[in-house]
C-alpha cells in the first residue's frame, strides 16, 4: 500500500499460516452461529446464502458492502489511534453522532455556500464534533479523574440523546409530517460518490487517515514517542514526554475520525440527520480494531468481514423474519474465537 | 402537588434503583475478585428475557426470577471461560458478551413481544401500608425491592466477615500471594462470576417482570454500564452501593416524574441525567478512587511457571 516492500510483505502475509488460521477461526464462528440458528428452527444454509449472495454475489451487493465499510474503517481507527498508548476508546458511537450533529449544523446553516467551500467546512465540523467529545474524555482521564473506558461508554448515550433532542425539537423538518428528521441538505452539502454507486468520498478520507496514521506511527518522532509511552509509561515520563498532552490529543484525533464517519453518513448516505443514524458502527469499529490487533491490513480485512455481517442483519430481517439484532450473536462469536485463540497464546495481556 | 411530586420521586427512585443495586452488587463481587465485566449489560438482558419468557410460559413470576438467575450465571460462566481459562482481554470480552446478550435476547424474545403478564406482585404489609403518606411511599413494592437491601447486607457480610470473602478479596488484590497461601485463584474467580451472574440476572428480571412487565429489545438501555460506574462510585463497597443505586435511581425517576407532570423540559435532555451524573460523580470522586480499587483488577492470574 505505501511501499513496494510493504506490498510484498502483505502478499506473504496473506499466504501465511496466520491467515489460514484466521480463516479456520472464521469458519468455526460461522458454524457456531449456524448451530444457534438451527436451534431456533431457522435454516442456516439459506441464511448464509442470503447473506453472502446479497453482499458478495453481485456488483451492487459488493458496492453496498463497501459503503458500509467506510464508517467501520473510520470507527476502527478511532479505537486504534488511542490504543497505541493503552487508551481504550469505547465511545466511537457517541463520537460518530456528535460529528454528524455538528456537520448537520454546518450543512443546514451554510447551505447556500458552494460545494468546494461547504464540503471542507462540514468535514472540519464533523471532525471537531467527534474530536471534542473524545477530547473531553481524554481531559478527564489526563487529570486522573475518570477512566476513559467508562466515560466514553457513558457519553455514547448522551450523544445519541443530544441528536434526538435536536431532531425531534429545534431542527425538526416541518414538511415531513411526523418523521423525526431534519430538512434535507442542499446539493452542495452532499459528499460526491463514485461510478454511479453509493461508494463515496468517505472511502478516500478513511484510507488517507489510515495511511497517515501508520506513516506518523512508523516514520515520525511523534510515533516514536507514542510507542515509548505504550511500552513503558514511567520511562517515557522521565524522558520528558508530555503524556497527558498525548492522552488528550489521541482521544481528540480518535474521536475526530469517528466524527468523520458520522459526517460522511449524514452527508453522503442519509442526506439529512435522523435519530437512527448508525446501527452500532461505533461498537463494531471497536471489535474490528481488536480483531486487527493494530495492523492496517487487518483493519481493512476485519472491516470488510464485519460489514458483510452488519449488512447480513438487515438481510436476515427481510428474508427470514429474524430480528436484525441477531447478527450481534455472529459478531460476538467471531470475536470470541479470536480472543480465546490469542489469549491462549498469551499474546494479549 | 409538591408533596405528591416528592412522594412519586422517592417511590420512583426505589423502583429504578432496585435493578441497579442488584447489578452493582454483582459487579462489585466480580471486581473484588479482580475481574471487570463490561458484559453486565448482556447479563441483565439475558436475565430480563429469561424471566419474561418463563413467566409467560409458567405463569409464575417466582420461576421467572429463578430462570433469570440461572441464565445469568450460565452466561457469566462463558465469560469466565474466556477471561479466566483462556486469559483473553477482559474489556474486549466484556463488550463481546454485551453484543452476544443483545443478539441472543433479541432472538429469544422476538416471539414474546407484546405478551402480557401479571409479573411480580406488589406486597402490602399489614397496617404499615395503610399508614397515611408514609405507608404509600415505603410499603408498596414487590418482593425483589424488599430483598434488595438485605442482599446488599448479605454481600457485605460475605465479602468482609467470612474466610471465603477474605480469599476472594486476596485474589483480587494479589492472586500470586493468594495462590502461595494455598488458595485456588481460578476457582474463586469462577465462584465470583457465578454470584455476579445470578445477581445480574435478577437485576434484569426486575426490569422485565417487576417494572416494565413487558419485553423489548435492548430494554436495559445502558443500565449495565451505569452499574459498572456505580461500582467505582461506591468504591467497591456493597453498603455504599445502596446509596449509589438510590441516587442513580433518583435520576431516572426524576425524569419520569417530570415527564408525567408535563413539565416543559425535553425528555431527551432529562434522559441524559443518569449518564451525566455518573461521569460527574466519578470526576468529583476522582483522586481518592485509586487506593480503593482492587490491586490486580483487570489482570488474570497467569499461573506460576
Amino acid at each position: 500500500m505505501n511501499s513496494p516492500s510493504g506490498g510484498l510483505q502483505a502478499l506473504r502475509k496473506i499466504y501465511s499460516p496466520g491467515a489460514l488460521r484466521a480463516f479456520v477461526l472464521l469458519l468455526l464462528a460461522l458454524a457456531a452461529f449456524a448451530l444457534v440458528l438451527l436451534i431456533f428452527g431457522k435454516n442456516p444454509i439459506k441464511a448464509y446464502i442470503d447473506i453472502f449472495g446479497n453482499t458478495l454475489g453481485s456488483g451492487y451487493g459488493l458496492s453496498e458492502t463497501l459503503v458500509k465499510m467506510i464508517p467501520l474503517i473510520l470507527t476502527a481507527l478511532a479505537v486504534a489511534v488511542p490504543s497505541r498508548i493503552w487508551l481504550i476508546n469505547v465511545g466511537g458511537e457517541g463520537q460518530l453522532y456528535l460529528g454528524a450533529l455538528l456537520a448537520t449544523w454546518g450543512a443546514l446553516t451554510f447551505g447556500s455556500l458552494p460545494t468546494w467551500l461547504l464540503i471542507p467546512l462540514i468535514t472540519v465540523l464533523g471532525f471537531l464534533g467527534g474530536g471534542l467529545w473524545g477530547g473531553l474524555c481524554g481531559y478527564l482521564r489526563a487529570r486522573g479523574w475518570v477512566s476513559e473506558t467508562i466515560s466514553t461508554l457513558l457519553m455514547n448515550y448522551v450523544a445519541i440523546l443530544l441528536v434526538s433532542f435536536f431532531v425531534f425539537g429545534p431542527w425538526k423538518d416541518t414538511e415531513s409530517a411526523n418523521y423525526p428528521q431534519t430538512p434535507e441538505f442542499s446539493e452542495a452539502a452532499v459528499l460526491p460518490a463514485f461510478f454511479g454507486t453509493r461508494v463515496h468520498m468517505g472511502l478516500v478520507i478513511g484510507l488517507t487517515a489510515m495511511i497517515l496514521f501508520f506513516f506518523v506511527l512508523s516514520r515520525t518522532r511523534w510515533g516514536l514517542e507514542m510507542r515509548a509511552i505504550g511500552v513503558n509509561t514511567e520511562a517515557a515520563r522521565r524522558n520528558g514526554i508530555p503524556i497527558n498532552r498525548y492522552i488528550i490529543l489521541l482521544l481528540f484525533i480518535g474521536g475526530g475520525l469517528a466524527g468523520l464517519a458520522g459526517m460522511s453518513e449524514v452527508s453522503a448516505i442519509q442526506g439529512r440527520l435522523r435519530p437512527s443514524l448508525s446501527p452500532g458502527f461505533g461498537y463494531t469499529g471497536f471489535l474490528i480494531s481488536w480483531m486487527a490487533g493494530g495492523s492496517p491490513l487487518g483493519i481493512l480485512a476485519a472491516a470488510f468481514l464485519l460489514s458483510v455481517v452488519t449488512a447480513g442483519g438487515d438481510i436476515l430481517q427481510m428474508t427470514q423474519a429474524i430480528p436484525g439484532a441477531v447478527v450481534n450473536i455472529l459478531m460476538a462469536l467471531i470475536l470470541f474465537v479470536v480472543l480465546a485463540r490469542r489469549g491462549g497464546k498469551g499474546a494479549v495481556k | 402537588m409538591i408533596e405528591s411530586f416528592f412522594a412519586g420521586l422517592i417511590v420512583g427512585s426505589i423502583h429504578s434503583g432496585t435493578p441497579l443495586l442488584y447489578a452493582t452488587l454483582g459487579e462489585a463481587v466480580e471486581e473484588r475478585a479482580g475481574i471487570v465485566n463490561l458484559g453486565l449489560e448482556g447479563v441483565m438482558l439475558i436475565g430480563a428475557v429469561s424471566a419474561f419468557i418463563t413467566t409467560v410460559q409458567t405463569g409464575s413470576a417466582f420461576w421467572g426470577v429463578m430462570a433469570a438467575a440461572a441464565a445469568g450465571a450460565l452466561f457469566n460462566l462463558l465469560f469466565g471461560f474466556l477471561v479466566i481459562s483462556r486469559r483473553a482481554n477482559q474489556l474486549a470480552c466484556g463488550l463481546a458478551m454485551m453484543f452476544f446478550g443483545v443478539g441472543l435476547s433479541a432472538l429469544l424474545g422476538a416471539p414474546y413481544i407484546g405478551s402480557r403478564i401479571v409479573g411480580l406482585n406488589e406486597i402490602r404489609l399489614p397496617f404499615l401500608s395503610d399508614l397515611p403518606l408514609v405507608g404509600s411511599v415505603v410499603f408498596h413494592y414487590d418482593i425483589l425491592v424488599y430483598l434488595a437491601v438485605p442482599v446488599a447486607l448479605l454481600t457485605w457480610g460475605a465479602l468482609f466477615f467470612t474466610r471465603w470473602g477474605l480469599s476472594l478479596r486476596a485474589v483480587g488484590e494479589n492472586p500470586l500471594a493468594a495462590f502461595a497461601a494455598g488458595k485456588n485463584p481460578h476457582r474463586i474467580q469462577y465462584q465470583a462470576l457465578i454470584i455476579a451472574g445470578i445477581l445480574g440476572g435478577i437485576a434484569g428480571a426486575h426490569l422485565s417482570i417487576g417494572l416494565a412487565k413487558t419485553w423489548a429489545e435492548w430494554m436495559t438501555a445502558g443500565r449495565g454500564f451505569i452499574a459498572v460506574a456505580l461500582v467505582i462510585f461506591s468504591k467497591w463497597h456493597p453498603l455504599r452501593a445502596i446509596l449509589g443505586a438510590l441516587l442513580f435511581g433518583g435520576a431516572i425517576a426524576l425524569q419520569l416524574q417530570m415527564q408525567a407532570r408535563g413539565l416543559p423540559v425535553s425528555p431527551f435532555l432529562l434522559d441524559m441525567l443518569p449518564y451525566l451524573l455518573s461521569i460527574g460523580v466519578l470526576a468529583v470522586w476522582g483522586g481518592s478512587r485509586r487506593q480503593a480499587a482492587p490491586g490486580s483488577l483487570g489482570r488474570v492470574f497467569q499461573g506460576t511457571e
